[in-house]
């Protein structure tokens, strides 16, 4: 079945959404508040365009919303941005990121033929097998808000790496806040 | 994606290519260290060979377990090669308590003839003495037999330098990543590769007969636990269940592997029988719960969890429905756990602020006092013999392994000549 739809999502909440791309840096976190589903920053306002091949561009911070199959490859579109960002030892979805999921989420829900793997991981701090089991925990967040948007389960597989695959190669804190991430990989 | 992986057959021999090889150096020693003289080993009809240099190696043996100071070659007062030539008064008044002599000749069939005295000065007489045979192989192997008879002669514990370590090395840069599980002497000869992947290999564990490891290999693309005869090669495929399989840990009796899996949900711990791959849950929490470890009894592990909100260590039976203890209060962060051969203590990671570090929780006064200086300080493991602590440091942004002993006096550093080392396990001590 071909689809011929054509999605755009308008974020009211432009400035939370704006900064997503520099990790937040801050070193505390607390885990007590689990996975965060709450997307107290970013209420979502929805249009719907039926008119083939007519292209809405809604702009978030920016960048386009759309959900068409090759969004996720458009560097102007908020899908190409694929990597989430956590505070140490927490697997709670910032504010910041939280309509970033969203998003791919509503992706999935609408390319169901797309799958993503999600790969957790950790910065060096902390033990080895700790921080892989966090690293899961925090692709496990993303996954929740992505079956929330109505992605299918098997839509989504999770890989937890924990601190075995960093990006940044320094022990300081900026090296460390881009370590602790989860990877949106298609498939 | 590409997946590389050899799997190595696990050869005794050291003439097999030892690409890089761990280069210890001793940090930091202590006082209370006890004098010992080892003298050159005299070699009859046959030149030195140069791996086998058996008095050096013992000498290398006893200053690293932090328990002796060796006088150097080049501060021997006298070279006695046999017992007679031995004279007691002037080693006396050299301070000497025990001196080491012996030889190495060669037979007609060209094997070797070792043999050495352990003489005490005090007793002005030999109170150990003993015969080999060996072969251009097994040289370096009684020497680290040698040591073991003269430190436990004169410690009372049991030696662990003919035991083997295994860890995990790892070169890598933006492009390339090369994972390998070794396996080399205690003192760093004699490495072996057993296993490399171009995806990560985690948490190497020794079976209680030290003929296997269990570890973590992501190299089907998702993570999973194997058993590696190291002999034989022969390795089995223990759990590959969605998600986490994590943290091997053999039980003492060797017939049970405790591990963490996440396939119900949240990461637990779970005990895998290893004859009928029958699976028991040992915990059930929405939290974190890793790196289990046995206490020797075999009925009962200390683990890592984070139900409190932060990761802290906890003692609880595998029996049916029975409640976790809380072992540690002081802190943000403990975990990692290791417990000694005796099952008095637990080394454990302990991390303040971000300095992390190894400390020892004494768990019948729960008192716990910090051994190393971090930062990032990781994966202790307790010799066989409890005397030392190995672990996995951070120094000068190399990534290297690092001994200590268990009063924390003495440190050493076992440096690799080529990328990254860690998470270092101590094989059992030979029965």
């Amino acid at each position: 079945m071909k689809k011929i739809l054509f999605i755009s999502v308008l974020a009211l909440s432009i400035a939370a959404c704006g900064e997503r791309i520099k990790p937040d840096d801050e070193m505390a976190g607390d885990t007590n508040d689990t996975a965060n589903v709450d997307a107290s920053g970013g209420a979502t306002a929805g249009g719907i365009y039926t008119g083939g091949g007519i292209g809405g561009t809604a702009l978030e911070g920016g960048k386009l919303v759309s959900y068409e199959k090759n969004a996720i490859d458009d560097p102007n579109n908020v899908l190409h941005e694929k990597v989430v960002y956590f505070e140490f030892d927490s697997n709670s979805v910032s504010d910041d990121y939280v309509e970033l999921v969203k998003h791919h989420g509503k992706y999935l829900s609408f390319n169901t033929s797309a799958s993503v793997r999600l790969e957790g991981h950790a910065d060096e701090r902390g033990t080895r097998e700790y921080n892989v089991a966090l690293a899961e925990k925090r692709a496990q967040a993303v996954k929740q808000l992505m079956l929330y948007e109505g992605a299918g389960n098997d839509q989504i597989t999770i890989i937890s790496y924990g601190e075995e695959k960093p990006v940044a190669f320094g022990h300081d804190d900026e090296s460390m806040s881009l370590n602790r991430r989860v990877e949106i990989v298609y498939q | 994606m590409i997946k590389k992986i050899i799997i190595g057959l696990f050869c005794l021999s050291f003439t097999s290519v030892a690409q890089a090889v761990l280069k210890i150096d001793i940090t930091e020693g202590f006082e209370g260290a006890l004098p010992i003289a080892v003298i050159p080993f005299q070699w009859n009809g046959a030149a030195k060979v140069a791996n086998g240099d058996i008095s050096a190696i013992v000498m290398s043996d006893l200053a690293r377990s932090g328990k002796f100071s060796p006088v150097a070659e080049k501060d021997l007062i006298a070279r006695p090669q046999k017992l007679a030539d031995v004279h007691y008064k002037t080693w006396r008044i050299a301070g000497m308590d025990h001196i080491v002599i012996g030889s190495v000749t060669r037979q007609a069939d060209g094997n070797y003839q070792v043999e050495f005295r352990l003489i005490d000065i005090l007793k002005a007489k030999q109170v150990l003495g003993y015969s080999f045979s060996a072969t251009d192989k097994t040289l370096r192997g009684v020497a680290h037999q040698i040591s073991d008879y003269i430190f436990t002669h004169i410690t009372g514990l049991p030696g662990a330098f003919s035991t083997r370590i295994a860890y995990v090395t790892l070169k890598r840069d933006k492009t390339s990543y090369s994972a390998r599980l070794q396996v080399s002497d205690t003192d760093g000869y004699n490495p072996q590769t057993l296993l490399t992947s171009d995806q990560p290999i985690m948490s190497p564990a020794w079976s209680p007969d030290g003929s296997e490891l269990a570890y973590v290999s992501f190299e089907s693309g998702q993570a999973e636990i194997f058993t590696h005869n190291i002999l034989t090669g022969v390795r089995k495929s223990r759990s590959k269940f969605a998600g986490l399989n994590g943290s091997p840990a053999w039980s003492p009796d060797g017939k049970k592997l405790v591990m963490t899996l996440s396939k119900d949900g949240n990461p637990d711990i779970y005990v895998l029988n290893l004859s009928d791959n029958k699976l028991k849950r040992i915990t059930d929490h929405w939290s974190i719960d890793t790196e289990a470890a046995w206490l020797p009894d075999g009925k009962s592990i200390v683990y890592t969890s984070s139900r409190s909100g932060k990761p802290q260590l906890y003692r609880q039976s595998v029996s049916a429905n029975a409640k976790p203890e809380r072992l540690t209060y002081e802190g943000g962060y403990n975990a990692s756990a290791s417990v000694s051969a005796d099952g008095k203590s637990v080394a454990y990671v302990h991390g303040e602020g971000n300095i992390y570090r190894i400390a020892v929780l004494e768990l019948a006064t729960k008192s716990s006092r910090i051994l190393t200086d971090g930062p990032l300080d990781e994966s202790p493991v307790y010799a066989p013999n409890n005397s030392m602590i190995l672990f996995a440091s951070q120094e000068k942004n190399q990534a290297v392994l690092a001994a200590v002993s268990v009063d924390g006096r003495q440190k050493q550093r076992l440096s690799f000549t080529d990328g990254e080392v860690r998470e270092p396990s101590w094989a059992p001590v030979r029965h």
